[in-house]
């Protein structure tokens, strides 16, 4: 009973939030940019996907591929030391949790424009040329728009992997949230405070995002 | 106004069109009838080049499809396509999958693709659609605005494939009346139908097609009451 008083009257609840605060502000930052630039990777590589050309397909396909089938820790390392040391190409810890939320994203968010494209009835495709609309006009007034609204909640859910994939670049010290969380508990030998607030950090973020996603799914009730 | 001659289409292996000779001249009603993959809709499609042609040649208002050179937007534009499932856009107002092809294709003003649009809507019996989405109309009022759609971009041609085959019996006739003013009106149209009142009251000509190649062609009435070919008596025994 004591014990517990303790915890809930702990300096550590309020000490750790400036922290909290600012490493959550990196962790969105890194997110939101890379998933942006995800994206724009995502969509070329998954309109790649859909081509007839054997050459952009297979190059679309290995990409995919590769980073589907390497945790995003990995691929974090490889961006961070091996290429930047080897190649002597400079990049500061964020750039590298940039762009590699963006090249892990983009592979995932290929596979969710192809399938968005691809469940667009063949039909629209066929009714756009036949009113003289060229392939890409087509693709344009009529698929994407389509595609891209049953897109979106695939797009929220990646938004949230994405975010708490970040959690990871703590291991290459981008001080995002949980990088300086566990910066704390060095620093302060508390253990269970710390955490606690990182998953709420987390949650904050992630519960909401769940909501508006549901929202926005029951409006376009896709 | 179309000239086919010996016409081949393999999909892989299968060979859906064996050698198809026809010809249709400016203003008259073809109405093409056939059992159920005999391959009218994969003919229909050649006619606009929605499916590529394997052998032969097609001729629309003396410009070859096989040409490689073709301007392939600027011909569909010229042939109006009407589908079996409408293949309306849902995302777009039932007057903006009129003026869709005006605007971007002939690139005309909105004003004037406006008024063209609703011009389109009153002649097929849609004027008070002109705002709601396709997903609030009936399958009768889908293909109407469909066939408005295709008249605005002002085709020479225009190919109906079953047009009235996924609409409940009771919207049938909406569709035919349109049609019909159509065909009144001296367009140029190739029909793949089942309705053989249709084929018997509009068609200048009626084709028979089975297994990928023309069984029988002629005047409607003498297709059906005096058929020649075996086949066509059989198929017309079954659906009339
Ligand atoms: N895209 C395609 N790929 C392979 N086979 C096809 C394709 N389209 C049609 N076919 C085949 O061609 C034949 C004729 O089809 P279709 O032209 O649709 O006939 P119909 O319209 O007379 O019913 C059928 O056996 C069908 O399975
Ligand atoms: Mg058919």
């Amino acid at each position: 009973m004591e014990a517990l008083m303790e915890l809930i009257n702990s300096q550590h609840w309020g000490n750790t939030l400036p922290f909290i605060r600012r490493g959550l502000a990196l962790t969105l930052y890194i997110t939101l940019v890379g998933v942006l630039i995800g994206f724009f990777i995502g969509t070329i590589t998954g309109i790649a996907r859909l081509s007839k050309n054997k050459l952009i397909y297979a190059l679309a396909t290995i990409y995919i591929e590769l980073i589907r089938g390497t945790p995003i820790l990995v691929q974090a390392l490889v961006l961070y030391f091996s290429i930047s040391q080897t190649f002597g190409i400079n990049l500061d810890a964020v750039t590298a949790g940039i762009v590699a939320i963006a090249i892990n994203a983009g592979a995932y968010i290929a596979e969710i424009v192809r399938g968005g494209v691809e469940s667009i009835d063949k039909g629209q495709m066929e009714a756009g040329r036949s009113i003289g609309l060229s392939s890409t006009q087509t693709m344009r007034y009529i698929i994407w728009p389509q595609a891209f609204k049953r897109m979106i909640p695939p797009l929220g859910n990646q938004f949230i992997i994405s975010l708490k994939d970040t959690s990871i670049f703590a291991i290459i010290s981008v001080g995002e949230v949980t990088f300086l969380m566990r910066q704390y508990v060095s620093s302060t030998a508390a253990t269970f405070e710390p955490y606690v607030m990182l998953c709420l950090a987390y949650l904050i973020i992630t519960i909401p995002a769940m909501l508006i996603l549901r929202m926005i799914e029951r409006r376009l009730d896709v | 106004m179309i000239k086919v001659t010996d016409l081949h289409k393999s999909f892989g292996d299968l060979e859906v069109l064996k050698g198809i000779d026809a010809e249709v001249k400016e203003k008259e009603v073809v109405c093409v009838i056939g059992p159920s993959g005999s391959g009218k809709s994969t003919f229909l499609r050649c006619l606009n080049l929605l499916e590529e042609v394997t052998s032969g040649e097609v001729v629309i208002d003396g410009e070859s499809l096989t040409n490689p050179q073709i301007n392939i937007n600027k011909l569909r534009s010229q042939v109006g396509m009407v589908f079996q499932h409408f293949n309306l856009f849902p995302h777009k107002t039932v007057l903006e999958n009129v003026t869709l092809g005006p605007l971007k294709v002939k690139e005309v003003s909105k004003d004037e693709a406006d008024k063209l649009g609703r011009s389109l809507l009153e002649k097929v019996g849609l004027s008070d659609k002109a705002d709601v989405y396709p997903g609030a109309l009936s399958g009768g009022q889908k293909q109407r605005v469909a066939i408005a759609r295709a008249l605005a971009m002002n085709p020479k041609v225009m190919l109906f494939d079953e047009p009235t085959s996924a609409l409940d019996p009771e919207l049938v006739g909406d569709v035919l009346a349109v049609m019909k003013d159509l065909a009144k009106e001296g367009m140029t149209m190739v029909v793949v139908t089942h309705e053989m009142g249709f084929a018997r009251e509009m068609g200048d000509r009626v084709i028979f097609m089975d297994e990928g190649v023309i069984m029988e062609e002629g005047d409607p009435n003498d297709i059906f009451d005096n058929p020649q070919n075996p086949r066509t008596k059989e198929f017309l025994s079954k659906v009339l």
